[in-house]
């Protein structure tokens, strides 16, 4: 038992150990903020199952560049365009795109599975690509993580607005001149970026715990579309740095500190929405037919203005 | 306001409405209707720029159509926002003021005051807060107003804006659209399946079927000699009790079957 503890959390030689990680927490800052901004619209757009689909093709392109000895996060990068570049030109609609991204995923799963068995090097970058890594993050590859992120985090800043409304209101953001359509895939390549990056920490596997369960866990308590992003990538954060620094020191992947966090801050938050929309939301549905009268009505709204 | 002349609109080989001249003035109220497929939410698309007529022309204000076009408001079909939906009403109305440009867009007092105006107007200021997908039918198509109002647009396109409202918010949405008619002078395309709830305010109706169609005031059209010559077989329009029935081979208003509207559809 006790052993079993030491396997999971080993907290001997801490400081030291934690010198050695520096890169890779700097990379996991970099990826919550990354993957928590990336996550919202995700979520918005409902595509989680691309993002899964993304991350073979992009486990792929890594284990292709770890066989040929050339840089993984330029693999996984190359990968991850492919699959983004696939699925913007052939699945504009949702029903196309399920079916492309469900041919796709195993396909890059089987190319990736491939190159890693003909791959001789150590193991562990093996396993790393799939379920996630540590101390395998040198200061080369954190400049191509922080590359791609400012690259992404750009992007999203200009395309911020138009892309909200073109996700949640497709309709009236095109009568409103929004380029609807373009977006999408313009979208998708961001999306295919952010993949990218998340693979080299969190694994191909494992990649919704960053760009979809925080912004998921961050809608279930806000519905402001300024703190939901903030709150997602705090999350996705904490999430990150949090499960490396548990991770130190235990010969266990980083992977699952990083989805245990996650996904309980999921819960956490599913419990406090449904508290919320139980009192406060729900609570103005029980009112009668409200008609014009603005009076009574400003307390709650009142309320929910401090808290939403 | 908007002028249609000789327009025709095909999708391939497909032809929904063609010769289609048509005046709509300042401050008019024009129902369109017809059954499902027969282009009346084309037509919209036609009027908002999204679709090229495949002949004649058509203006507004004086110019082609354009996408985007801040004097043009727009309530879609319909559909009701995702629970999860990361806005509160105030948010929804506030892309319809400036969600269409680059940048994140931090907002300001102005565009604040702005949209708490827009709300009020159309007495949702109740639930300004609340997520939208949390609302209720009634309710979100208040917001849809408000939103459709952001731009100050002196032409306001609706598409079946009633759809699955009962008859007090039925009520309260006609109402909010014919006030802001009359005290603006906007000019409202309403496309309905159903006339009886806006029967007080229309002054023309546009009526689509079969690759035809009919203009003119709701005596003129809502017969059951139009109609019948419209639909190529035998429809009974009566009026009862200030309502207006249809009963025959396509039931587009009044009492409508949707099944006979679908069949109708096919032809
Ligand atoms: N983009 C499109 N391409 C091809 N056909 C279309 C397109 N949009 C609509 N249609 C067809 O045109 C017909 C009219 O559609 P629509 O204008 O939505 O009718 P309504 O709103 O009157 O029900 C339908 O049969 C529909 O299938
Ligand atoms: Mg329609």
């Amino acid at each position: 038992m006790n052993d079993l503890w030491h396997q999971i959390f080993n907290f001997s030689d801490y400081g030291a150990l934690l010198g050695l990680v520096k890169n890779s927490l700097v990379a996991g800052a970099i990826l919550g903020l990354v993957g928590g901004l990336v996550g919202t619209f995700v979520v918005m757009r409902d595509l989680p199952f691309a993002v899964h689909g993304i991350s073979e093709l992009s486990f792929a392109g890594a284990s292709g560049a770890l066989l040929l000895g050339t840089n993984v996060v330029a693999g996984s990068l190359v990968g991850s365009l492919l699959a983004a570049c696939a699925i913007g030109a052939l699945g504009i609609r949702a029903r196309d795109r399920n079916s492309i991204i469900g041919v796709l995923m195993p396909f890059g799963l089987g190319l990736g599975v491939l190159f890693l068995a003909l791959y001789k090097g150590r193991a562990a970058n093996k396993f790393g690509l799939l379920t996630g890594q540590i101390v395998a993050v040198d200061t080369v590859q954190l400049s191509w993580l922080a590359g791609t992120a400012a690259v992404i985090l750009i992007l999203l800043v200009i395309l911020w607005r138009p892309l909200t409304f073109a996700s949640v209101d497709p309709e009236v953001a095109s009568a409103r001149g929004v380029p609807v359509r373009a977006l999408a895939p313009l979208f998708t390549i961001v999306l295919g970026l952010a993949v990218a990056i998340s693979i080299q920490i969190v694994g191909a596997l494992l990649v919704l715990t960053l760009l979809c369960t925080p912004a998921a866990a961050a809608m279930r308590v806000t519905a402001s579309p300024v703190k939901a992003p903030l709150l997602s990538t705090l999350f996705a954060t904490v999430s990150v740095v949090g499960g490396t620094m548990l991770a130190l020191g235990s010969s266990i992947p980083i992977s699952p500190y990083v989805t245990t966090i996650s996904f309980t801050i999921y819960l956490v938050c599913r419990g406090i929405g449904a508290v919320r929309t139980r009192t406060t939301w729900g609570r103005r549905k029980a009112l009668p037919y409200a008609g014009q009268s603005e009076a009574r009505t400003e307390a709650p709204a009142a309320r929910l203005a401090g808290k939403g | 306001m908007i002028s249609l002349r000789d327009a025709a609109l095909s999708y391939g080989e497909r032809v929904l409405w063609r010769d289609l001249t048509l005046e709509v003035g300042r401050g008019e109220f024009l129902a369109v209707l017809g059954p499902n497929g027969s282009g009346k939410t084309s037509l919209l698309r036609a009027l908002l720029g999204q679709v090229p007529l495949s002949a004649g022309t058509l203006t507004i204000d004086g110019r082609p159509p354009r996408r985007g076009s801040a004097i043009v408001g727009y309530i879609p079909q319909q559909k009701s926002l995702a629970p999860n939906t990361p806005l509160r009403s105030r948010d929804l109305v506030r892309l319809g003021i400036d969600g269409h440009r680059w940048g994140i867009g931090r907002g300001g007092p102005a565009i604040r005051r702005r949209v708490e105006e827009l709300l009020a107007d159309v007495g949702a200021a109740p639930y300004a807060d609340v997520p939208v997908g949390m609302l209720s039918g009634g309710e979100q198509q208040r917001v849809r107003v408000a939103q459709a109002l952001a731009t100050d647009p002196r032409i306001l396109l609706c598409d079946e804006p009633l759809l699955s409202l009962d008859l007090n918010h039925q009520r309260a949405i006609t109402e909010l659209l014919d006030r802001r008619r009359r005290t603006r002078d906007t000019t409202v395309v309403f496309v309905t399946h159903e006339i009886n709830p806006i029967l007080a305010m229309v002054d023309r109706v546009l009526y689509l079927a079969g690759g035809r169609f009919s203009v003119g005031t709701v005596s003129e059209v809502m017969t059951s000699q139009t109609l019948s010559e419209l639909y190529g077989t035998t429809v009974d329009v009566i009026r009862t009790g200030g309502r207006i029935v249809v009963a025959g081979a396509a039931d587009a208003s009044g009492s409508s079957h949707h099944s006979g509207s679908a069949k109708e559809a096919g032809t």
